[in-house]
């Protein structure tokens, strides 16, 4: 891994997900939210770990970035009074990151530079899953069902 | 080469702008997606661990990047069910308008 | 047959007793049952008595027990029982049969008034409870049966109950006799200490047999005096005679029944009852406690005898009469003639109750007036009246031969005369004799012969119900006499088991000259004094001051109102106010106290618990309001929490490392 790559894609996850956390219109948060996502795709890929990557683009992107602007697009009403920022958010965070940032330096970490990786295949993947992981796979089918059949009856029209 | 320590640093900073994101603006998409980038800032963080890890690695991490991704994407889709209902029944996504539980 | 009414005699005071309760059962309403009742009973009673009577005729000196054991306590045991001999079974048939009289003469009597049947109810268990005393065997049962009889007698004297007079009447007889009970309750008591029983005869270990006579030793006389102040309470004796007139406040038949045959028999009964306990270390027949008895005796039968000539009403002088006769009968006994006591005892039931009955039915012909001053003449208006009453006065004034109150009364007098102490009780008895038949002749003039006065202008004869007991009781005064003659002297030789011979030489003695001259001076005298007829008294014209005196009794009341009454009522008084602010001013302090303690806990619960208690809510409520204004509601507020917390869990877990 090069270092500049490295510099490079955290600036710009970084500052898309800044973006995306403080742009006024709604469409640009979105569409700056998409691109950080993109950004940290572009972190897995730099770490070897290439079939998250993937998948990182094909849910996040594809899926729930879209999903969100359908829903700005659903909701967009009073899109244009709902403005206003408290600091005192602000405050919290920079309150937050000072503690993660103090105790990551204080943690004794394996500074080791990262050899090469053997790559960890999809199949490779698919069998894990289907062996050590099988039962948590299970699981998230069973709750990706209940997440579908809840979000259907969520937004499901009142019967009067 | 990044060490470990500036990668959990960046981790950190995504967690915290996603936290920023939840809790000072007032639309209610807005809390989501911050709650999607804490969770991405997470999945890094696995990552990270995976990849600097002593070898042989062992495929926990990842698997359970993949567990986490497939989690953030059922519960986006709920939460933003949640917030067309809201929507419906309120006719406003102002979460500060949102206060039925005050005490 | 014979052997089983003497083995049962309990049954006899048993019959009438049993009657009473049924017609208390049967209630107010059921006149004609009460009667019957009543009547059956008594009947009952003069049956058994005569087929008790019986057996007693055969043998002399007869005499049965049944005891039992009552109770024990510990070793000893309590026994009674009842004794069947010659003084009992004649005692048993006079109370029964003159019991009968006076039950069939009040039928009539009380036929007007509203407690009818209260009234049966109470003579039957009055005859009970007299006939109860005259069977006892022991002095315990012989008490109890005492006490009934007073109870009986307080009911009967106060049965019309709305007259205040009525209720003061009773209640002074019974505190009078009670007085007299209370002595004789000691000499029980004393007596069972000394000699350990108080069964009458028990095979020889009774207290009345010698060994226990011997065991009292030289208390005798103690308990002897002791027995004898229940004998003068119940027996009208001096000074606890201020009862008996009084008593008259209740209806005629009570007089009758009560008042002059039985009850105030029951004193004479006994002391001849327990004569052995008086007669113990006799010499010549006079012991210590014989003594008393004669003066008393004498004392008042003299007193009464002058009252009675004083009197205007009609069953007050027979009171007096019948005092003073019980005077004599204690005289009788005091000086060791116990048959001639009985059989004037036993005579004097019967005439005297002919006197009251007699007395009762001019009473309700002239409606109900008791004054002799507003009656007269009655003779031809109430003839069978007259005439019965007439065999009455004769028999008490003691006319001889013919009527039953003679012979006793020379037997008496006979006895009175060989006492060795003194020749006093004689003289003083003598003119007693006269004077009983000066105001029996007052009475009788005043009452039946003369100008008709304001009462006995419509004066009728009474009906028949009334005037047969008067006649069959009049027969019996009569009849009576044969066997107490000296001549063939039956009922002394059933008394006393000496064999009784006929023999006519006797029927002429000194004594009965003496007496038929006493009796002729005291009826000619009476005649003389009062021959005017008119309604108005010579000795109280010409001796004013000594009519008033006698008239007021003496005074005897009055005194006793001022000085035993009164010191009765200061002692009344001083108790209870030692019981208002003493006693019960002690029990309002601790009281007091309860209630202060329960005000100190109140206040204690009420300012510090409670107020604690309180305090503790007004806190816990501030603070939940408190933290409930922390809600906004909103979601943020909420996130920013947990991030926070969060925040300080890393810390805490960098720390600790």
């Amino acid at each position: 891994m090069s270092s500049v790559a490295f510099v490079i894609i955290a600036v710009l996850t970084l500052s898309a997900a800044l973006a995306a956390a403080t742009l006024q219109k709604l469409m640009h948060a979105a569409l700056s939210f998409a691109v950080m996502f993109v950004g940290i795709s572009a972190f897995f890929f730099l770490f070897g770990a290439e079939f998250v990557g993937l998948v990182q683009i094909f849910v996040y992107i594809g899926a729930v970035a879209v999903l969100i602007v359908f829903t700005i697009l659903l909701t967009r009403y009073d899109v244009g009074k709902v403005r206003g920022f408290s600091w005192g958010g602000v405050v919290v965070a920079i309150a937050v990151f000072g503690g993660l940032v103090w105790a990551i330096s204080k943690t004794k970490l394996v500074s080791v530079a990262p050899s090469q990786v053997e790559p960890l295949t999809v199949q490779r993947i698919g069998e894990l899953l289907m062996t050590n992981y099988v039962w948590p796979l299970q699981c998230v089918g069973v709750l990706l069902t209940a997440a579908l059949i809840g979000a259907l009856i969520l937004v499901m029209e009142e019967k009067s | 080469m990044p060490t470990l320590s500036i990668l959990l640093v960046v981790s950190a900073a995504l967690f915290c702008i996603g936290l920023l994101a939840a809790l000072s603006r007032r639309h209610a998409i807005f809390i989501l997606i911050g709650i999607e980038m804490m969770l991405a800032a997470a999945n890094l963080n696995f990552i990270a661990f995976w990849r600097f890890a002593p070898q042989p690695a062992q495929p926990t991490g990842v698997m359970v990047a993949i567990f986490a991704i497939a989690i953030a994407a059922a519960e986006a889709a709920v939460g933003l069910a949640m917030v067309i209902a809201v929507y419906r029944h309120f006719r406003t996504t102002n979460v500060d308008q949102l206060d039925q539980l005050k005490g | 047959m014979n052997s089983w009414i003497t083995s049962n005699v309990w049954l006899i005071p048993a019959a009438p007793i049993v009657a009473a309760l049924l017609i208390l059962a049967f209630g107010k309403a059921a006149r004609r049952e009460a009667a019957a009742f009543a009547v059956i009973g008594q009947l009952a009673a003069l049956t058994m008595s005569i087929l008790a009577f019986v057996p007693t005729l055969h043998s002399h000196g007869f005499r049965t027990v049944q005891n039992f054991t009552w109770f024990t306590f510990g070793e000893q045991s309590l026994r009674i029982g009842f004794v069947l001999d010659p003084l009992a079974a004649a005692m048993m048939l006079m109370i029964a049969l003159v019991g009968l009289c006076i039950f069939i003469f009040s039928i009539g009597y009380m036929a007007e008034d509203k407690n009818f049947s209260r009234f049966f109810a109470y003579l039957s268990f009055f005859s009970g409870s007299m006939l109860g005393v005259v069977v006892a065997n022991s002095l315990l049962l012989l008490f109890v049966f005492w006490e009934l009889v007073g109870l009986a007698s307080y009911l009967l004297i106060g049965f019309w109950i709305d007259r205040p007079s009525a209720a003061a009447a009773a209640k002074k007889a019974f505190i009078t006799t009670r007085i007299g009970d209370m002595g004789f309750f000691l000499g029980i008591l004393w007596l069972y200490h000394q000699s350990g029983t108080l069964l009458f005869y028990d095979g020889g270990h009774g207290c009345l047999e010698s060994v226990a006579l011997s065991a009292i030793g030289s208390s005798v006389t103690l308990v002897a005096l002791l027995i004898f102040c229940g004998a003068a309470g119940k027996s009208g004796q001096f000074p606890l005679h201020v009862w008996l007139p009084d008593a008259m406040e209740g209806p005629t038949p009570v007089s009758a029944l009560i008042h002059a045959a039985t009850m105030v028999a029951a004193g004479v009964f006994l002391v001849a009852r327990v004569y052995p306990i008086f007669s113990v270390g006799a010499v010549n027949g006079v012991t210590p406690s014989l003594t008393v008895v004669v003066w008393i005796g004498v004392v008042t039968g003299l007193m009464a005898a002058l009252i009675a000539v004083a009197q205007f009403d009609i069953k007050r002088i027979l009171a007096y009469s019948t005092v003073s006769q019980l005077g004599l009968m204690m005289v009788s006994l005091g000086v060791g003639g116990v048959t001639a006591g009985i059989m004037h005892l036993l005579a004097h039931g019967f005439f005297k109750a002919l006197l009251f009955l007699g007395a009762g039915s001019v009473i309700h012909g002239c409606h109900h007036e008791q004054d002799i001053r507003k009656m007269g003449g009655l003779r031809r208006l109430m003839p069978v009246t007259f005439g019965t009453y007439a065999v009455g006065m004769m028999a008490l004034s003691g006319v001889p031969f013919f009527f039953s109150g003679g012979w006793t009364k020379e037997e008496i007098l006979h006895a009175t005369s060989h006492w060795p102490r003194s020749h006093l009780p004689y003289y003083l008895m003598m003119i007693g004799v006269v004077l009983t038949a000066l105001y029996m002749t007052r009475q009788v003039i005043y009452v039946f012969f003369g100008n008709r006065r304001a009462a006995s202008e419509h004066a009728h004869e009474s009906p028949g119900v009334m005037t047969l007991p008067l006649i069959v009781l009049a027969v019996c005064a009569i009849l009576f006499s044969v066997v107490l003659t000296p001549a063939w002297p039956g009922l002394e030789s059933y008394l006393t088991g000496h064999p009784a011979d006929f023999d006519p030489h006797l029927l002429i003695q000194p004594m009965i000259i003496v007496s038929l001259a006493l009796v002729g001076a005291g009826i000619s005298l009476g005649i003389w004094m009062y021959r005017r007829a008119d309604g108005i008294d010579p000795l109280q014209q010409t001796q004013p001051a000594l009519f008033r005196f006698l008239e007021n009794k003496m005074w005897i009341d009055e005194i006793y109102d001022r000085t035993v009454i009164a010191l009765a009522a200061l002692a009344a008084r001083l108790s209870d106010w030692m019981d208002r602010y003493i006693w019960d001013g002690l029990v309002r302090g601790v009281a007091a106290i309860g209630q202060f303690l329960a005000k100190l806990t109140t206040g204690a619960d009420e300012r510090v618990i409670n107020a604690g208690v309180d305090e503790g809510t007004v806190g816990a409520h501030g603070f939940g309001r408190l933290m409930s204004r922390r809600h906004s509601g909103q979601i943020q507020t909420y996130l920013g929490a947990i991030a926070l917390g969060m925040l300080a869990l890393i810390l805490l877990y960098a720390w600790l490392g």
